[in-house]
Order: C-alpha cells, then sequence, then structure tokens
C-alpha cells in the first residue's frame, strides 16, 4: 500500500470491489454460454473465459475481505468471498454497465468481451506496477489471462466485420447496443482516484487498438460521436442487474448461512 | 478374400493388437462404431445442459468455477470422441444431423431435469460414476482411436464423480434442508443411473458380437451389478440411504441384491417420452441453428484469407 497517496481503507475497499464486480458480472454472462455455443470449441474457449474472469473476482474478493475485517469492529467477521457476492444488493454492486448488459447473440457477446478485455488490458498493464504488492500481484497474474482475451475477441471481431454481409449487419448493430456504455470505463468514481492508474493514456491506448481492429475488420463506425451512459461503479446500474443478481444469489438468499 | 481380411482382423483383435483407421474392417464393426461413439459424443454434448442448468444459480463462487470447468471438460470428451468418430468415414456435421433429426441416440439419463443443486452433485456421484464403470474397459477397446480417447475421458471423469461426491458429502453435514436436499436428489438419480447400464442382457440385441470384437468387454448386467456394490457402500459415508427395499448384501453371492427396475420407464424415456427429452433436443438445435451465421462468417473469413495469403492460410487460428 502506498501510503504517500494516503488512500483511505474505504477508498481501497470500494476500488477491489468495483475490481471484483467487473470480473464476476462479466464472466457470470459468459458462463450463460455454457453448452449453447455456436460452435464446440468456442463453447470451450468462452467457457475458459468465464473461468478466468471468476478466478480474477475471487482473488480481488479475497483481498478485499481482509480490510472490511480489519475496519469493522464486530466481534465476529463473517465476510467471505462468498458474501460479498452473493450478500450485496444491487445498489452496492460497483460493475461499470457494460459488463451486465445482456448477451445477445454471438456478435454483442463478442464486441462486449472485446470492449471489455482491451479495457482490462490496459487497466492491469498499470495496475501490475502498484505500489499495493496484493494489488499488483493478481493484476500481473490476470494480464496474462486477459492479453489471450484481447486476441480471442478481436480475432473474432474481424472474421464478424469481414466475414458475411450477415455478420457484418450483425457486428454493426450490437456497435449501436454497447457503445454507449464504453464512456464509463474511462470516468474515474471517487474511488478510482489516486490509485495510480492514468485514466486519459488507457482511454487513448484503447482508442487506439479499438480503431485499428476496427479497421481490420473492413468496418466504419462513428467512435467519437453518441451520448454515454454511466452510474453503474457508483451503484446507478440498468435494470439487468438485478434480474442477473436475483439468479445468481438464490441459493443463499434462500438457504442463508449454509456451508456448501 | 473377403473371408482372409475378417480373418486377419479377427486374429488382431484376438491378439489385442488395436484396429486403427486405415486398418481393414468388416463393414459392420465401422458402423456398430459409429452408432456407439456418436451416441457418446452426443451424451456428453447433451450432458451439458442438465449441469449448465445450475451454472448460473451455483451457491459460492468456488462452487460455480468448478461446475463451469466441469461442463467445459464434457464439450472436451465431446470433441474428442467427435473426432475419434471422425476416423471412421463420418463428419461431425453429419453426426450432428443425426442428434438434431433423432436418427443417433444419446445417454437417456440426460432426460431427467436437474431441479435442485444437490442433483449436481448425484450426477457426479452416480451418472459419472456409471459411466466410468462402462468406459473404462473401453480404454481397452479394440479401436485404437476410441481407446485412446477414452483414456483421457475416463481420467477426468473419475475426478468429476469425487467433486460430486464430495458436493453431498458436504450437503449431508449441514442444515436439515440441506440433508433433505441430498436424499431427494439420491432418490430421484438412483434407478435411472442403474439403467443406463443399458437392458438385461438377455435383451441387449448388440452384446454378443460386440465381445466378440472386443468392443465391450463386460455385459451390461455385470457392470451394473458392480456399481450398486460400490454405491451401496459409499451411500453409508453420506448417511443417505438408496430408494430400495430390496437392496441387501446377498452372502452367497458376495453381491448386493436388489429391486426391480423399471424397464417400461427405460424404453419410454429411450423412445423420445422423458421428461425432458424435447427440451433438450430443441436446446441443441438452437444453438446449431442459431450459430449458423456464425459458422458461415468464420469459413467466409477463412476462405478470404486463404485466398489472399495462399502459403499462409488464414491469420486466425481455425474456429
Amino acid at each position: 500500500m502506498n501510503k504517500s497517496i494516503n488512500i483511505s481503507t474505504d477508498q481501497l475497499i470500494n476500488y477491489l470491489l468495483h475490481l471484483a464486480d467487473n470480473s464476476l458480472i462479466m464472466g457470470h454472462r459468459n458462463s450463460e454460454w455454457c453448452g449453447h455455443g455456436p460452435i464446440l470449441e468456442q463453447d470451450i474457449a468462452i467457457s475458459n473465459i468465464a473461468l478466468d474472469l471468476i478466478g480474477q473476482a475471487r482473488n480481488f474478493y479475497q483481498y478485499a475481505a481482509i480490510p472490511i475485517k480489519q475496519s469493522t469492529n464486530q466481534p465476529i467477521n463473517l465476510t467471505t468471498e462468498d458474501s460479498l457476492a452473493y450478500l450485496r444488493d444491487t445498489r452496492e454492486y460497483k460493475n461499470c454497465l457494460l459488463v451486465e448488459q445482456p448477451n445477445g447473440d454471438w456478435a454483442q457477446t463478442i464486441l462486449k468481451q472485446f470492449f471489455f478485455s482491451t479495457y482490462q488490458y490496459y487497466l492491469y498493464q498499470q495496475l501490475q506496477n502498484n505500489a499495493d504488492d496484493q494489488l499488483k500481484a493478481i493484476a500481473a497474474k490476470a494480464l496474462k489471462e486477459v492479453t489471450y482475451h484481447v486476441r480471442w475477441s478481436s480475432e473474432w471481431v474481424i472474421r464478424l466485420g469481414d466475414g458475411t454481409d450477415e455478420s457484418k449487419k450483425r457486428l454493426l448493430r450490437a456497435f449501436d447496443e454497447l457503445w454507449m456504455f464504453t464512456g464509463e470505463l474511462f470516468e474515474p468514481a471517487s474511488y478510482e482516484l489516486n490509485m495510480s492508474t492514468d485514466f486519459i493514456l488507457m482511454k487513448e491506448e484503447w482508442n487506439k487498438k479499438v480503431c485499428s481492429v476496427f479497421e481490420e475488420a473492413t468496418i466504419d463506425v462513428p467512435v467519437e460521436k453518441k451520448w454515454h451512459q454511466s452510474g453503474g461503479k457508483t451503484g446507478n446500474h440498468s435494470e439487468h442487474l438485478g434480474l442477473l443478481l436475483a439468479e445468481m444469489q438464490f441459493m443463499q438468499r434462500a438457504y442463508p448461512n449454509s456451508e456448501w | 478374400m473377403e473371408k482372409n481380411l475378417e480373418t486377419v482382423f479377427q486374429d488382431k483383435v484376438d491378439q489385442e493388437i488395436k484396429i486403427e483407421p486405415k486398418d481393414w474392417m468388416p463393414e459392420k464393426y465401422r458402423q456398430t462404431l459409429i452408432r456407439q461413439i456418436s451416441q457418446h459424443a452426443h451424451s456428453e454434448i447433451v450432458g451439458m445442459l442438465p449441469e449448465g442448468n445450475w451454472i448460473t444459480r451455483a451457491p459460492s463462487l468456488r462452487r460455480k468455477a468448478i461446475l463451469i470447468a466441469k461442463v467445459q471438460d464434457e464439450a472436451g470428451h465431446g470433441l474428442y470422441l467427435y473426432s475419434a468418430a471422425e476416423t471412421l468415414g463420418i463428419s461431425r456435421d453429419e453426426m450432428y444431423d443425426q442428434l438434431h433429426t433423432g436418427k443417433a441416440k444419446y445417454s437417456s439419463i440426460f432426460n431427467y431435469p436437474t431441479l435442485t443443486w444437490a442433483d449436481i452433485g448425484a450426477i457426479g456421484w452416480l451418472v459419472d460414476g456409471a459411466a466410468i464403470l462402462n468406459q473404462i474397459p473401453l480404454c481397452r477397446t479394440s479401436f485404437g482411436p476410441y481407446a485412446r480417447a477414452m483414456v483421457r475421458v475416463c481420467k477426468e471423469e473419475s475426478f468429476h464423480q469425487r467433486q460430486g461426491f464430495e458436493l453431498l458429502l458436504t450437503l449431508s453435514k449441514g442444515t436439515e434442508a440441506q440433508k433433505q436436499m441430498c436424499q431427494d436428489a439420491i432418490d430421484r438419480w438412483w434407478w435411472p443411473s442403474l439403467m443406463m447400464f443399458g437392458p438385461n442382457d438377455d435383451a441387449s440385441p448388440h452384446t454378443a458380437q460386440s465381445m466378440k470384437w472386443k468392443i465391450k468387454r463386460f455385459s451390461n448386467d455385470e457392470l451394473r451389478q458392480k456399481f450398486i456394490d460400490m454405491i451401496a457402500e459409499q451411500v453409508k459415508v453420506l448417511n443417505m440411504r438408496l430408494p430400495d427395499a430390496n437392496l441387501k448384501w446377498n452372502e452367497e453371492r458376495k453381491h448386493y441384491d436388489f429391486g426391480k427396475i423399471n424397464w417400461e420407464e427405460f424404453w419410454q424415456v429411450v423412445g423420445g417420452n422423458g421428461p425432458c427429452n424435447k427440451q433438450r433436443l430443441d436446446a441443441r438445435k438452437k444453438a446449431w441453428a442459431d450459430g449458423a451465421w456464425v459458422r458461415e462468417a468464420a469459413t467466409a473469413y477463412a476462405k478470404k484469407k486463404a485466398s489472399l495469403n495462399p502459403s499462409k492460410g488464414g491469420t486466425s487460428e481455425t474456429v
């Protein structure tokens, strides 16, 4: 932990929960494909990405549980990765809006993955040099996984953009669905400030990568215009998240205080 | 001539020399294997559905990760098996077509619904447990590619079975509601698991020929008895019971005696009238139909790249 920039415990906790929630919700959405993919090999690939992301979420939640336990004065504190994932409600979730969007068709799933993984890639690249040793270690490990996610999803964006008329049409429709949720990635919430991440640089790098993949995919889209939605990072979500959580948290809510 | 080839073939089988795809083989042997391997591959793929039903509701992050990895393993088994069948001269698309039109079967067990979380444990313990007993002898089956695929499949399946048992063990030590959930799942999955070994030997038309060709090494009834003997002991560790009033150790036979299997139910489910037959097949057909444009795009793109740069082929890995 870098004491010189004085990050409060609350800020660190919120930041870790934000990172964890992003990975968990994205991984959960990917896992919805399991058994229903368009090609058996790709069913395996997207489940693999789901596993990587859920693994990242667990690492961040486990780390977050430590300062949470220390900061409360109750004699017994039962905070665990599972209480954090399964017992917080919509307003407490801090993931960005992009990851909670429904999967839609394969084009929408792929484009969402590409936007998100590219964002994670540049973010983790910075975090692997963070002063916080634990955060640094988690980011460095995750970066290896995310590097593959970016490669896989960008190859698919190119394949769909430069494939058939139908696939191009679907990719453009996915762009219309998702672009409005990408601006939030680079609008820091209060807990993201002072975490030694350079959002301006990250946005530049992200834009550059997105434009170059779009070019190879032979799709021409107005990447600058359009209004962007935001709010997820501070708990103002779309209606999709509540339903996702209702499903994901069902067992823990219906059978509280049980070991699984 | 034909006769000589057949003698050479049977000699190899008798001497435990593996038959390889390019070797001469009786047409009926080839057809039997295609039927059996593709049915096995389809079972893996359809089997992803009842378990996948609980991925989004798994009760902890650890269980969620284990379940995704497991269902992903089933997809991997499907891949090895489709590849093994392809060496016999049938394409994966043809096999899918046979599945979608109902010409090819898959294991009937997957036509039962997963109603509670405990069903995930019961499938691992009982269904994978029964599958392993069927599959271990297949590691020595006479057709090389099938035998080699099965070695990998079996390793992963025994891992799944232990995970399933461990899931149920956790429930069995939990709250009253968890114990009830555990017993209920065992009650519902026990008899269908016994049916996984197929009809009684006297009603199993393919057994004799398959034994001679060493595609099969034990009869349905032998394997079923082995399974019952194994599970009847393991269930004690769970402090649960099997739903069979006639289940009793027979000191003379050195085996457990057991009650009558409801073969009427078995044939109904095989015939398409199980609780989820339609749902499972519809889900597979939908995934295939919804994915058509994706596969077309991937093929079109690969062709485009190959024609631009014939020496290198496409820029991307195969899909």
